[in-house]
């Protein structure tokens, strides 16, 4: 049943809208917020959002509209004077607290402080600068995310995200009042502390406090180096989200105009991390037979996901023979570029062969940086640029993504199915491989391509529990998203209580698509959904097989190099190990 | 059928009377801390072989709660002897047992002295300070020993309890608190009957409700609830037990500050002998009332006596409060509705069940019903714990009971409610102290705390004090708390320096009225009231310092300058061998000089002094 | 300093100390202040590595222990002297004039700005809000024994006499 309330006068419906903020934002009106993100607990913090709200009896408060429930019969009243008051005095003391170096910033232009200091008309700060004792050290330690805690507004975003996302919460508050701050435990850096660089706490960050490694300078030298060969790849989850930095709608695939972007930009060959994707389902996909048919190392876990990986080496590395000795697919895709790609093209060597990933993730940053992942020191993936960093590379080319033509990809690693483009949303790993397993047991196609059960990206889909029918044969898939749920399935396992064979684990709320190296989308939860939509419409519409077996350049592969899946090459080339890699994690106590 | 608790009552009766005469000796914290605990030892060392006269044919210590005249501290009263006696010494005990008790003749000197008349007087009753008291919630305090059950027993301890399982109607309990007009007495003054009612109301997706007594007195000069908490744990304890019957709880926690220890022993002593009479634990009275308390150790926050903030205190987390609503009556405690009220309300409870709601409705003021303890300290000659009707105006309480200002000195303000009160000035002396008045004029009964201030205390400063607290106590969570408190502090402190511009100040005041507005909790919130009541009463003193760089009260230190009065110098050279800077030089015999460059006008010279010649400017 | 030997005394065997009080409190976050309190009482402070340690053992994370042991003022991280003496800066004492009794212990113990525990590791300075002993302002509080009505004076003689105690 429809209630009703008022806005600015305006009479309204709401139904089930959990706070008053979002009834507001319905109905065409809005006020600023920091620490509100829809995805995480209210927390009330900022007072940015705050209202007056007027009761039937007269009686009147100021409050927080993020936080309180709305009511039938208030009048709530958005742009009073009062209330425009308080957010500008909000303002200028942030303002005050604040590193003001702007122009300077990776958030310039993005930044959620400078957008309403600029709408709210702040201009003069009348309160003092901070110390110059209390600046803090900007942290750099770590591969994919920069921490200046002199621009944090201790909005606790972060804090949040980390905690209610990925569980162990590396991040935290520490003392109290005006000295409060947001970090790590002990005011150690991140390299130092369990992060499993996911980047969602630079998701959410309304500021520059949390940034990233910002690697578009190296890749623009690499390019101008007349002795390299630079070769890229581009990640399924980027072609839905990079459109949204050039004013094109969210899901809509731009990964033609990618292709000829990243020629007009110099790399020398352009290839799709989507081929490397259907590669995996077939190493995968063979694995995890072979493991039901052992009963060996049971359930298997997916291992595309760097985050999820590094969480299990750090917080349960008694596990690590659950993982799929599978690379991601960034990774093997880097190994053929390296490995095989001197073989078939003239001119390309493994030293002048420079990599480049554009991935809608952080966490990639860290892991080509394992040594695991690396030969003689020399990286198999030499860089990787999120989808932000990508999109400022096309900007400052000058290149205009939405009306250049759109272009193919390089062979032989350009081709994929519709498999593979799947793999940017939570379930898409499950799926791919369900349909490529069915063929390799059964020797028949799957009946029906689509298997929805195993599709969501919202928050009610973090955690989902099916089972497929291969022709009799049940075989149970849990596929999550969040460590926070991927906690809760090691938890049944370690009980005794997990019947599932296969865990698919995305650390990213959603999957990639939600990637912490995708534009931001923490106050619009819709993005995600609109991305995944995307990806599945390619899958449907756009590819001719939707099967990674049906991939020709795949098949082709397999019979000029590498024989078959989980042969003795493509175990040297397209697997890996685990653990080891990481010191100072707190289990080293 | 519910236990008969008259047989109980009559044997703790029997109990105290076998006690003999009662000698009742002060060991709240502030007694102890003069010794009160030896000079209870010494008692006891007389003990059973003092044959007192009279009656009687024994002695018993009997170490109290605080008596509230916490100024006169170590006290000794013997109520059968009708005898005061006033800051006893230990080497004072032979002659009290002796002359007094033995010998029937009081101690004249160790009687207290009225200032007004310089009598002595000897009758407890007959003391200003306790004469002009209505003593409720306090009522036991000082009367028993809180550590041995039967003493509260024998004084009606637990019947409350024992009346309200035996009607066996849990609304009637509610309606009784309604009607008798109870508010909170932790600083908002909310209706404590409509907040029960609430939670009794409120639905528990588990059924289960919490009672949480807050005894986070924070405010820095008030100490009722740790009085009532040391000196009648009992009275807590069975107002706790009532409350959970009245809303559905079987459950409840008491969380004390950490900096009260001794309140933490006699709390944990209290329960442990309670559960053994079956008045709190499992199957109650034989009724099948079911009612654990838990001790909760706080660990230093003044935030956490902010409801929300002291819930997750007791999960486990930084005291950051929570928004509201959800009110904790409905989602409190583990998510459970919870009734959280504060040890002072909660003390109430066994007497107006007791007495009746018209009873306590009958005590003060038309909307502000029943008594108030305020801690009476500052400038003031009696200071201590006091329990008034509400209504009861500024100019009883500080020349009546409070005995007028010390040292002669002229009345200069009154802080109410601590922190996230106001001052009050000599207009307001004839202001009922109620909920309402008070607020009205910009200050608040808060927890009851009242500090009186004196010519020589400068109003500025004290505002940079209350701001200096409350930066230091904000949570940091919200913006305007955090960063508007850090920045008012920085301005007051600007002013006391003499450093600030006019703008400085209506910068403080628009500050002021934004962090008040904008605040996530009732800290932020009131954090700018003594700020705003300063400025509103003593607007001219802030402007003195600012305009003219000088401090009337002679207080700031930045502002003050101290000089050698020339002719009064005799050259002895005392103070130039005092000063810690080396800034005060001479020749013996001439008179001195201070370079002012380099004095950190620490004032030592000017005590040091033999001839009163250094002057503070 | 004599803190820091003990620490290292207690660390050689591990946690079993930590370990048998979060036995005692059922490893349970409701009880995390409880836990700290008793491995302060245990070590005088919390030793960065145990509050890392009780990050592995308990459902919470490092950095959410470490938010709440520097939330409240009653933790330190740390080592605290023998002698913690504590000075009510409550409103009563505040008036009464316990500043200048607070400068007169920094200046009897030489503690620079910023410093609060001295360089012999015997005395620890803190101020706290208000210890509730109103009437008897200014006080304070060493160990648990409480002092009224200080003055400088005073403060400074007794000082002395806990430094005479220490060299018997």
């Amino acid at each position: 049943m429809a209630k009703t309330l008022f806005i600015n006068g305006k009479e309204v419906q709401f139904e089930n809208e959990p706070n008053l903020l979002e009834v507001i934002r319905k109905n065409g009106f809005n006020v600023p917020t920091f620490c509100y993100r829809p995805d995480l607990t209210q927390f009330g913090a900022c007072r940015m959002c705050v209202v007056e709200v007027v009761y039937p009896n007269g009686r009147t408060i100021v409050n927080s509209s993020c936080t309180m429930p709305p009511e039938e019969g208030i009048n709530v009243k958005t742009n009073t004077d009062r209330v425009r008051k308080i957010r500008k005095t909000v303002l200028e003391l942030l303002l005050a607290n604040h590193d003001r170096e702007c122009t300077t910033c990776d958030k310039s232009g993005n930044c959620e402080l400078q957008k309403y200091s600029e709408e709210y008309g702040v201009r003069n700060i009348r309160y003092a600068k901070k110390d110059p004792e209390n600046y803090a050290p900007i942290d750099h330690s770590n591969p994919s995310i920069v921490r200046d805690p002199n621009k944090c507004i201790l909005c606790g975003a972060c804090v949040r995200a980390c905690q209610e996302y990925q569980g162990h919460a590396v991040l935290g508050f520490a003392n109290r009042g005006s000295k409060t701050t947001v970090g790590p435990v002990a005011g150690k850096a991140l390299a130092d502390v369990d992060c499993v660089y996911c980047g969602q706490c630079k998701a959410v960050c309304p500021t520059g406090a949390l940034t990233l490694v910002n690697e578009v300078d190296k890749v623009w030298n690499e390019i101008n180096n007349p002795n390299k060969k630079v070769v890229v790849q581009v990640a399924p989850a980027v072609r839905v989200a990079l459109g949204e930095m050039f004013d094109m709608p969210a899901g809509e695939n731009v990964i033609g105009k990618i292709y000829s972007a990243m020629r007009k930009i110099g790399f020398d060959l352009v290839f799709d991390t989507n081929f490397a994707a259907d590669l995996t389902i077939m190493e995968e996909a063979t694995e995890f037979i072979e493991r039901v048919t052992k009963g060996e190392n049971l359930p298997l876990f997916t291992s595309c996901c760097q985050a999820w990986v590094r969480y299990v080496e750090t917080q349960h590395p008694e596990m690590i023979n659950h993982l799929s000795s599978c690379k991601s697919p960034q990774s093997m895709l880097s190994s053929l570029a390296k490995y095989i790609l001197p073989k078939t093209k003239e001119g390309y060597t493994k030293e002048n062969t420079v990599v480049v990933s554009i991935m809608p993730c952080t966490a990639k940053k860290a892991e080509i940086k394992r040594k695991q992942l690396t030969d003689n020191g020399q990286f198999d993936t030499d860089y990787v640029l999120t989808t932000q960093e990508f999109a400022q590379m096309i900007k400052s080319a000058g290149i205009d993504l939405k009306t250049i033509e759109a272009e193919e990809a390089d062979s032989p690693f350009g081709e994929y199915t519709g498999a593979a483009t799947i793999f940017g949303a939570s379930g898409g790993v499950a799926e791919a491989a369900a349909r490529t397993a069915y063929y390799l047991i059964t020797g028949e196609e799957i009946a029906s391509d689509d298997i929805v059960e195993l599709r969501g990206v919202d928050k009610h889909a973090y955690n989902k529990d099916v089972v497929l029918d291969i022709k009799g044969t049940k075989v149970k898939v849990k596929v999550v998203s969040t460590l926070v749920e991927a906690e809760k399935a090691i938890q049944e396992i370690k009980a005794g209580t997990a019947d599932f064979q296969l865990l698919e684990v995305m650390a990213c709320p959603g999957g990639c698509v939600n990637g912490g190296g995708q534009p931001t989308s923490c106050n619009t939860p819709e993005l995600r959904v609109k991305r995944a939509e995307g990806l599945y419409n390619e899958d449907k519409c756009d590819t001719e097989f939707r099967k990674s077996h049906k991939n020709k350049d795949i098949i082709k592969l397999y019979d000029e190099y590498l024989e078959k899946p989980n042969s003795h090459l493509a175990h040297e080339l397209l697997h890996t190990t685990y653990a080891d890699e990481f010191k100072g994690s707190y289990k080293d106590l | 059928m519910i236990q008969d608790i008259t047989p109980i009552q009559k044997a703790a009766i029997e109990k105290v009377n076998a006690q003999g005469l009662r000698v009742l000796i002060c060991a709240g914290t502030g007694c102890v801390a003069n010794g009160s605990l030896e000079i209870v030892k010494k008692f006891e060392e007389y003990g059973l072989t003092v044959n007192p006269l009279g009656e009687k044919d024994k002695m018993t210590a009997v170490p109290t709660g605080c008596h509230g005249f916490c100024e006169q501290g170590v006290l000794v009263v013997i109520p059968d002897l009708h005898v005061t006696y006033v800051r006893v010494k230990l080497a004072d005990v032979d002659e009290i047992v002796n002359e007094h008790i033995i010998g029937g003749k009081p101690v004249e000197r160790l009687l207290y002295v009225d200032p007004a008349t310089g009598e002595h007087v000897q009758k407890n009753e007959n003391i200003k300070f306790y004469k002009e008291q209505t003593r409720v919630s306090l009522a036991n305090c000082g009367h028993l020993n809180p550590e041995v059950i039967e003493e509260t027993i024998a004084m009606n301890g637990y019947e409350a309890l024992h009346r309200v399982l035996e009607a066996n109607d849990p609304q009637a309990v509610v309606d009784t608190v309604l009607k008798s007009g109870l508010r909170g007495r932790g600083g908002g003054g909310f209706p404590t009957g409509s907040k029960w009612q609430f939670t009794k109301n409120a639905v528990s997706p588990t059924g289960k409700k919490y009672v949480v007594c807050n005894g986070d007195e924070g405010d820095p000069g008030a100490f009722m609830d740790r009085s009532i908490m040391e000196g009648d744990p009992h009275k807590l304890l069975e107002g706790m037990a009532i409350a959970g019957f009245a809303i559905g709880a079987d459950e409840a926690y008491i969380y004390v500050r950490a900096e009260y220890p001794m309140a933490i022993k006699r709390l944990r002593i209290a329960i442990a002998q309670a559960e053994e009479m079956h008045f709190l634990g499992e199957n109650i009275m034989n009724t099948g009332f079911n009612f654990t308390i838990h001790i909760k150790e706080g660990a230093g926050a003044f935030v956490c006596g902010e409801e929300t903030a002291l819930i997750a205190s007791i999960e486990g987390e930084r005291g950051m409060p929570r928004p509201k609503p959800p009110f904790p009556a409905n989602k409190g405690l583990f998510g459970m509705p919870t009734l959280i009220n504060n040890v002072e309300t909660l003390a109430n409870i066994p007497p107006i069940i007791l007495k009746g709601a018209d009873w306590f409705a009958n005590l003060g003021s038309e909307k502000s019903k029943g008594t108030k303890t305020f801690a009476v300290t500052g400038e003031i000659n009696n200071t201590g714990l006091i329990e008034i009707p509400m209504g009861t105006t500024l100019r009883e309480i500080i020349y009546e009971i409070g005995g007028g200002i010390r040292n002669g000195k002229k009345f200069k303000a009154v802080q109410i409610g601590g922190p996230s009160g106001g001052c009050l000035t000599e207009e307001h002396l004839d202001l009922p102290m109620d909920y309402d008045s008070l607020t009205a004029a910009g200050a608040m009964v808060g927890s009851g705390g009242l500090v009186v201030m004196n010519e020589d205390t400068c109003i500025v400063e004290v505002a940079r004090f209350f701001m200096n607290f409350t930066q230091n106590e904000s949570c940091g969570k919200c913006t305007p708390c955090r960063e508007g408190t850090k920045n008012m502090l920085k301005i007051l402190t600007k002013i006391t320096k003499g450093q600030a511009t006019l703008e400085d100040l209506d910068l403080l005041e628009e500050l002021a009225y934004a962090v008040k507005d904008g605040s996530l909790c009732g800290l932020g919130k009131t954090a700018p009231n003594p700020v705003l009541s300063t400025l509103k009463y003593f607007r001219d003193e802030y402007i003195e310092h600012i305009v003219n760089k000088r401090c009337p009260a002679g207080v700031c230190t930045a502002l003050k300058t101290i000089e050698i009065d020339e002719e009064l110098c005799k050259g002895c050279s005392k103070c130039s061998r005092t000063c810690p800077v080396g800034a005060i030089s001479g020749e013996i015999k001439n008179p001195f000089k201070i370079d002012q460059e380099k004095c950190i006008k620490c004032g030592a010279c000017v005590s040091s002094c033999p001839f009163k010649a250094i002057k503070v400017k | 300093m004599e803190v820091e030997k003990n620490f290292k005394t207690a660390f050689a065997g591990g946690f079993g100390v930590v370990d048998s009080i979060l036995e005692k409190y059922e490893y349970k976050k409701a009880n995390l202040i409880a836990i700290l309190q008793a491995i302060q009482g245990e070590y005088n402070y919390l030793p960065e590595e145990v509050i890392i340690y009780l990050g592995t053992k308990m459902p919470l994370s490092p950095a959410t222990i470490y938010g709440v042991a520097t939330f409240y003022s009653q933790f330190s991280l740390d080592p605290k002297g023998k002698y913690v003496i504590k000075i009510c800066d409550g409103t009563a004492c505040h008036v009464r004039g316990s500043m200048p009794v607070l400068n007169a212990i920094k200046g009897k113990l030489n503690l620079k700005e910023g410093q609060f525990t001295s360089d012999d590791g015997l005395f620890t300075v803190e101020t706290v809000s208000c210890l509730g002993a109103c009437g008897l302002a200014p006080v304070i509080v060493i160990n648990e024994k409480v002092y009224p009505k200080m003055t400088s004076d005073a403060v400074k003689t007794i000082i002395d006499t806990l430094l005479s105690e220490e060299r018997k």
